[in-house]
C-alpha cells in the first residue's frame, strides 16, 4: 500500500515539474498563446468549458468502450477457431498481421463513406484498431498450453467443453489480457481517428477528435490544448482501469501480476 | 474357480509413430500382475514415456495389443491415473481445487463427497495446511505431492508414474520414495514407475524392466526380491547394494544391445 502511494507521488511530482517546465518555456522564450497558451490558461478555459469538453469525453468514451468490448468478443471467437484448427490458422493467421501492418487510418475514411458519420462508423474503427493484438495474443494462449496438461484432462475423461473451460481458456486469460492493455490505448487513438475523420460533417455535440477540429478551425489553442489533455488522461484512464481488473482476476496465481502487486 | 487376469498385458506391442521410418518400441511382451510394482528404466529415448502413454490409451499401438485389466486403454481410463514428470498443477486453482481437479471432470462424486476426499488426501500427503495455497507458493516437493493426491483422488487400481521425482534433490526424492511406499501398502494399487535412477527402481520395484534402445524392447527383467515395507535400512543393506551393481550392469549392457 505505501509502494502504491510512492508511485502515485511520483507521477504527481513528475506531472507537476512538466507544467512548470511548460510555464518557463512560455515565459522565457515568449511564445505567443496562440500556438503554446501557457499553463494556467488552459485549466482556466478547462473549467469554463467543463460542460462541453466533458460531453466530448464521454461520446469518445463510449466509442473507445464499445470498440473496445466488440474487439474482445469477436477477436476471442475468431481466436477460439484459429486454435481449433491449424489448417485455418495457418491460412487466415497472416491477415490478422496484414491488419497490424496496414497504415490502418487509411481505412478510417473508407468506413465513413460506407456507412455514413457518427457513433457507429467510429466505434466501428476503434473494434478494427484494437482487433489484431486481440486475435494474436489470445491464439497465442489458447495454442500455447501444456501438451501434458491436455492429456492429463483426457485421462480423465474430460470433454473437448471442459478442456476449453477449465484449461484452455483459463490459461490464455493472462495473454487476452496483455493484449487488452495495448488495445485499451489503441482504443482511443482509434475513436479520435475516426472522429477526426467523421469530424465536419457531424452534426451538434462530437467526441473529443471532433471538438479539436472545431478548436483548430476557430484558433483556440488553449482549448485545444485542453482536449488533448484530456483525451491523454483517458487513454491513461483505460490502462490503469485494464491493469486493475487483470490483477484482480491474476494476482493471485499469475506470476507477472503478482509482481506487479509486489508481493 | 475365477481365473486372475493380469492387470496390464502387453502382446507382441509395437509403436511407430507417422511420419518416422524406424519403430519406437517392438515386440514388447510383458504381463504385470495386480499388486506388482514394476520400474522400467532404460537409455533416454528408448520409449520409455511411450510405452506408458500406451498403457493409458493416450496413443495407439501400431500393431499388438495392450489389456489393462481384461479391458483396451481406453475403456480402463477410469480405474487409471497418470502422473507426469513435472507436476502439471492448474497455476490458476488453490492446491485443493488441483487434487480435486480429476473428480470434477468425471462427475463421478457429487461436489461434498468431493471435498471429503480431497481433505483426506491432502492430510495423507501431508498438505492440509496449505489447502488454500497457489501452485506458485509450493516447493517442488509440495507440487509433487499435490499431483499425487490428485491421482489418488479417484482412486485408480493403476498408477502410471513417468519420472515424478525427477526434478526433486536426493533427499527429497528419497523421502517421497518412502512416502509413496506407505501409500501404497495402505491403497494396494499397482504401479508401473519410469526412472532414470537405478537405486530408485531398486528400492521401490518389485520387479525392474531394462529397456534397450532402437527400438525399444525389453532386455532383462529382475526380480528385486527384498522384503516390504522397505526402509533406510534397505537403501543400507548389502542385497540392496548388491541389486543395484547388478541392475546397473544389466543398464549399461542394454545400451550396447
Ligand atoms: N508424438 C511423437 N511423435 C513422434 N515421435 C515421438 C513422439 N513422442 C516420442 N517420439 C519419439 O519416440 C522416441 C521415444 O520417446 P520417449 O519419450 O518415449 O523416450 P523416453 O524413453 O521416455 O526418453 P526419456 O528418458 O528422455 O524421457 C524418441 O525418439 C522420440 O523422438
Ligand atoms: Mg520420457
Amino acid at each position: 500500500m505505501k509502494q502504491r502511494l510512492m508511485l502515485v507521488l511520483n507521477a504527481a511530482i513528475v506531472f507537476a515539474v512538466l507544467v512548470l517546465v511548460w510555464w518557463a518555456i512560455v515565459r522565457v522564450f515568449k511564445v505567443p498563446p496562440y500556438m503554446v497558451p501557457p499553463p494556467m490558461q488552459v485549466a482556466k478555459i478547462a473549467v469554463a468549458r467543463f460542460p462541453e469538453l466533458w460531453a466530448s469525453l464521454l461520446i469518445t468514451t463510449e466509442e473507445a468502450v464499445g470498440g473496445l468490448f466488440a474487439s474482445i468478443v469477436i477477436g476471442v471467437l475468431v481466436a477460439l477457431i484459429f486454435a481449433r484448427s491449424p489448417w485455418i490458422r495457418r491460412t487466415f493467421f497472416p491477415y490478422t498481421i496484414l491488419l497490424q501492418t496496414v497504415p490502418i487510418m487509411a481505412i478510417a475514411p473508407l468506413i465513413i463513406m460506407w456507412i455514413g458519420p457518427g457513433l457507429s462508423s467510429v466505434t466501428l474503427i476503434a473494434f478494427i484498431f484494437c482487433l489484431a493484438s486481440i486475435i494474436a495474443n489470445t491464439t497465442q494462449g489458447l495454442i500455447s498450453v501444456d501438451e501434458n496438461l491436455v492429456q492429463l484432462f483426457l485421462m480423465h475423461n474430460a470433454s473437448q467443453a471442459q478442456i476449453l473451460g477449465r484449461l484452455r481458456l483459463p490459461h490464455s486469460l493472462p495473454y487476452l489480457f496483455v493484449g487488452i492493455r495495448i488495445s485499451s490505448g489503441i482504443a482511443v487513438i482509434g475513436a479520435i481517428t475516426g472522429e477526426l475523420f467523421a469530424g465536419s460533417s457531424q452534426v451538434g455535440q462530437g467526441g473529443v477528435g471532433y471538438s479539436i477540429l472545431y478548436a483548430m478551425a476557430q484558433l483556440q489553442t488553449a482549448y485545444l490544448f485542453a482536449l488533448v489533455m484530456a483525451a491523454t488522461a483517458l487513454g491513461f484512464t483505460f490502462f490503469f482501469l485494464v491493469m486493475f481488473f487483470e490483477w484482480l482476476l491474476l494476482h493471485n496465481w499469475h506470476e507477472s501480476a503478482a509482481r506487479q502487486s509486489g508481493s | 474357480m475365477t481365473v486372475t487376469v493380469p492387470e496390464v498385458l502387453f502382446r507382441a506391442v509395437s509403436k511407430r509413430f507417422t511420419g518416422s521410418s524406424a519403430p519406437v518400441l517392438e515386440g514388447i511382451d510383458l504381463s504385470i500382475e495386480r499388486g506388482e510394482f514394476v520400474s522400467i528404466i532404460g537409455p533416454s529415448g528408448c520409449g520409455k514415456s511411450t510405452l506408458l502413454k500406451l498403457v493409458a490409451g493416450l496413443a495407439p499401438c501400431t500393431s499388438g495389443e495392450i489389456a489393462v485389466n481384461g479391458m483396451t486403454p481406453e475403456n480402463a481410463r477410469e480405474v487409471v491415473s497418470f502422473v507426469f514428470q513435472d507436476a502439471t498443477l492448474l497455476p490458476w486453482r488453490t492446491v485443493e481445487k488441483n487434487v480435486s481437479l480429476a473428480l470434477e471432470l468425471e462427475r463421478s462424486q457429487p461436489p461434498p463427497e468431493r471435498r471429503q476426499i480431497t481433505q483426506k488426501l491432502l492430510e495423507l500427503v501431508g498438505l492440509s495446511h496449505v489447502a488454500k495455497h497457489y501452485p506458485r507458493q509450493l516447493s517442488g516437493g509440495m507440487k509433487m505431492r499435490v499431483s499425487i493426491a490428485r491421482a489418488l483422488a479417484t482412486r485408480p487400481r493403476l498408477l502410471l508414474m513417468d519420472e515424478p521425482f525427477a526434478a526433486l534433490d536426493e533427499m527429497t526424492r528419497d523421502r517421497m520414495n518412502e512416502e509413496l511406499l506407505r501409500l501404497r501398502e495402505e491403497q494396494n494399487w499397482t504401479v508401473l514407475f519410469v526412472t532414470h535412477s537405478v537405486a530408485e527402481a531398486v528400492f521401490l520395484s518389485s520387479k525392474v524392466i531394462v529397456l534397450a534402445p532402437h527400438p525399444g524392447r525389453v532386455a532383462h527383467v529382475l526380480d528385486v526380491d527384498l522384503p516390504y515395507p522397505r526402509t533406510e535400512a534397505t537403501r543400507e543393506s548389502q542385497e540392496f547394494d548388491d541389486l543395484v551393481n547388478r541392475t546397473s550392469r544389466l543398464l549399461r549392457e542394454a545400451h550396447r544391445l
